[in-house]
């Protein structure tokens, strides 16, 4: 809980505002305002007009593109595409799949930073390094011989394939390390004096103060896991099996003019994403600064 | 700098080495712990993160097929010569450097400058971040639907915005031109976010006092701007600019999605092109090898870049003869 304190104390007012009070500030910062508002707006006018077109019907889309009263509304668009799209299906894969993600990702990695960061074992500095030099790799270019090595283990169309890359990401150990470093060592002494193991002081001492970080790398794994396309587009290849963005990605079509359709499965698509961030934004943007300024 | 990190004590390493030379008493069950619990990520991460690697390596030296397993025969370079004639390849590798240089300046410059702006507004961050990030957790599939939907032409909104003003809207899916322009404005609106949060968060690491000091000695707000926030930024922008280098030279699933390389592969980035001949053409053998010399590439930038930052901070640190004041963590 120590930790939280000073994390809300920077978020109070932004230095900037508090220290110009005089040579113009106020009219610049209300300028500032203005722009940035105004850039905010643009930025939202993507997901706005997918909803908006996805509450109209195809006939009054091409009729008056630009109008978005014109026709009147409906969710139509929304029946047919959960009708005809097995939609459910994807939800449930990516939901199962982010999940078990999360779990063991946050499990397994809390424990190597625990280890990591408190306990002196034979072979530290190798793992440590290791860990160090796999936030460097660009997964993504590794495609192929993962799938050949997937393949030899009898894993592709399995969820076990979506779930171990993402257990084996070492920027999570990375944000535990540094989270337990953080520790008081009073704390831990204490409890090594009282006789508790180093597991019990895992499982009772640690993992309980470090819900910050278990929050990050919790939410983070969960979005990038969710989101992901090139992977689960090479390992899951039949259609009810597949997660929600590659699902989605077989309506991808120039020539498709079901607009209102097409528009209703992407709001679908990015609604829950959406209200995760709602609820989490605080965690997921600490996340982010966190895992990006290493 | 991170928030997490920055929270730790600053006397903590001293305690830290008295507590290792007590525990030196009992070093079995300390041996015991940590190989155990550092066991299951370690089992995983070397077999799915550095296996692929080993694989990735073994691989690219034979003439393997993805369609049936097994390695096939052994070809020695001949992979590796294949991809360094070929010149699909390198127009490939061309197109995701093209990619990378017309994105990073945008999202670097944008980002720091929007960032510096919404630093000066007390209110309504919440609001900034919903409309700046929330497009950042939103997946590539549909991320591409909804432009699909606003770039088509007749009813898209924005060729309607081109006629407007006057202007022929460009035609974003079949040309090569047009397409460019698609795929970066649209992975402006996707990815901007990530800068601006990174930014946000170096700003609010400036101590306040800095600019109490300069608005005492008469700065004017433009004034702090340019010499205080964006000089004092320096470090946060080396590093906002290697992630969006690394990140953009990774490029797929929007071009891909939206454009299918297309037309006449004329936009086809890198790892298209390794997806295309190993899941296309089935050439594993081949596609590894061009895995590999595309990672030989990223290595290269990355090193680079970690020689030039760490030359420039042990520098920096000699010139003020005191440790530099934002402490790095130690790993990067």
């Amino acid at each position: 809980m120590t930790t939280l304190a000073p994390v809300r104390r920077r978020r109070t007012p932004a230095p900037a505002a508090i220290a110009d009070r005089s040579n113009g500030a106020k009219l610049f910062n209300r300028l500032c305002a203005v722009c940035v508002t105004l850039f905010a707006l643009i930025w939202l006018v993507p997901l706005v007009w997918a909803l908006i077109t996805s509450l109209r019907s195809d006939g009054s889309i091409t009729a008056k593109p630009t109008s978005p009263f014109a026709g009147g509304w409906s969710f139509h668009a929304y029946s047919y595409a959960w009708d005809n799209y097995p939609l459910g299906y994807w939800y449930l894969n990516s939901l199962v799949i982010a999940t078990l993600a999360v779990l063991f990702t946050v499990t397994f990695c809390s424990m190597a930073g625990f280890a990591l960061a408190l306990l002196k074992f034979p072979g530290r500095n190798v793992v440590m390094a290791l860990v160090v030099a796999g936030l460097m790799l660009p997964t993504e270019g590794l495609v192929l011989p993962q799938f050949i090595e997937y393949r030899s283990l009898h894993l592709l169309g399995t969820y076990w394939a979506l779930v171990l890359p993402s257990v084996a990401a070492p920027v999570s150990v990375f944000v535990f390390h540094s989270f337990f470093q953080g520790i008081p060592t009073p704390l831990i002494e204490a409890a090594r004096l009282d006789g508790a193991s180093w597991w019990r002081i895992y499982r009772s001492v640690c993992l309980p103060i470090s819900r910050p970080a278990v929050a990050t790398v919790a939410i983070l794994t969960f979005i990038s896991s969710w989101n992901a396309f090139l992977w689960p587009l090479l390992v899951l290849s039949q259609t009810k099996s597949q997660t929600v963005p590659v699902g989605l990605a077989s309506l991808v079509n120039p020539s498709n003019i079901q607009y209102a359709e097409v528009m209703a499965s992407s709001v679908l698509g990015f609604l829950p994403l959406i209200a995760v961030f709602l609820v989490f934004q605080r965690q997921i943007v600490q996340g982010v600064a966190t895992t990006g300024l290493k | 700098m991170t928030t997490i990190a920055s929270e730790r004590p600053a006397e903590r390493p001293t305690s830290r080495v008295t507590l290792r030379t007590d525990r030196e008493r009992a070093p079995r069950s300390d041996r015991r712990a940590g190989l155990l619990l550092s066991s299951p990520f370690l089992i995983i991460y070397l077999l799915f993160m550095i296996g692929p690697l080993l694989v990735g390596v073994v691989v690219s030296f034979f003439n393997t097929t993805t369609v049936k397993s097994g390695l096939g025969g052994w070809v020695g370079l001949a992979n590796y010569r294949a991809v360094l004639e070929d010149s699909l390849f390198w127009s490939a590798m061309w197109h995701s450097v093209l990619f990378t240089l017309l994105t990073t300046p945008l999202l670097v410059v944008l980002a720091l400058a929007f960032a510096v702006l919404a630093s000066r507004i007390r209110r309504g961050t919440v609001f900034y971040r919903l409309a700046f990030f929330a497009p950042y957790v939103v997946p590539s599939s549909v991320v591409v639907l909804v432009f699909l939907w606003m770039y088509t032409p007749q009813v898209g909104l924005v060729p309607k915005l081109f006629s407007a003003v006057g202007l022929t809207s460009p035609d974003f899916i079949g040309s090569t031109s047009g397409g460019w322009t698609a795929v970066v404005l649209m992975t402006l609106w996707w990815t901007f976010g990530f800068n601006f949060v990174l930014y946000t968060a170096a700003i609010q690491d400036v101590p306040p006092e800095v600019y109490e000091a300069a608005a005492i000695d008469g700065a004017s707000p433009w004034q702090q701007i340019r010499f205080l926030t964006v000089p004092l930024l320096g470090r946060t922008t080396s590093l906002v600019l290697i992630l969006q280098i690394l990140a953009s030279l990774k490029v797929f699933d929007q071009i891909y999605l939206l454009l299918g390389g297309g037309p006449n592969q004329s936009t086809r980035p890198v790892i298209e092109y390794i997806y295309d001949t190993g899941f296309t053409s089935y050439r594993g053998g081949y596609g590894a090898a061009a895995t590999m010399v595309y990672f030989v590439i990223i290595v290269a930038i990355s090193a680079v870049w970690y020689g030039l930052r760490h030359r420039r901070t042990t520098v920096a640190e000699r010139a003020a003869e005191r440790p530099a004041p934002r402490a790095e963590r130690r790993t990067s």
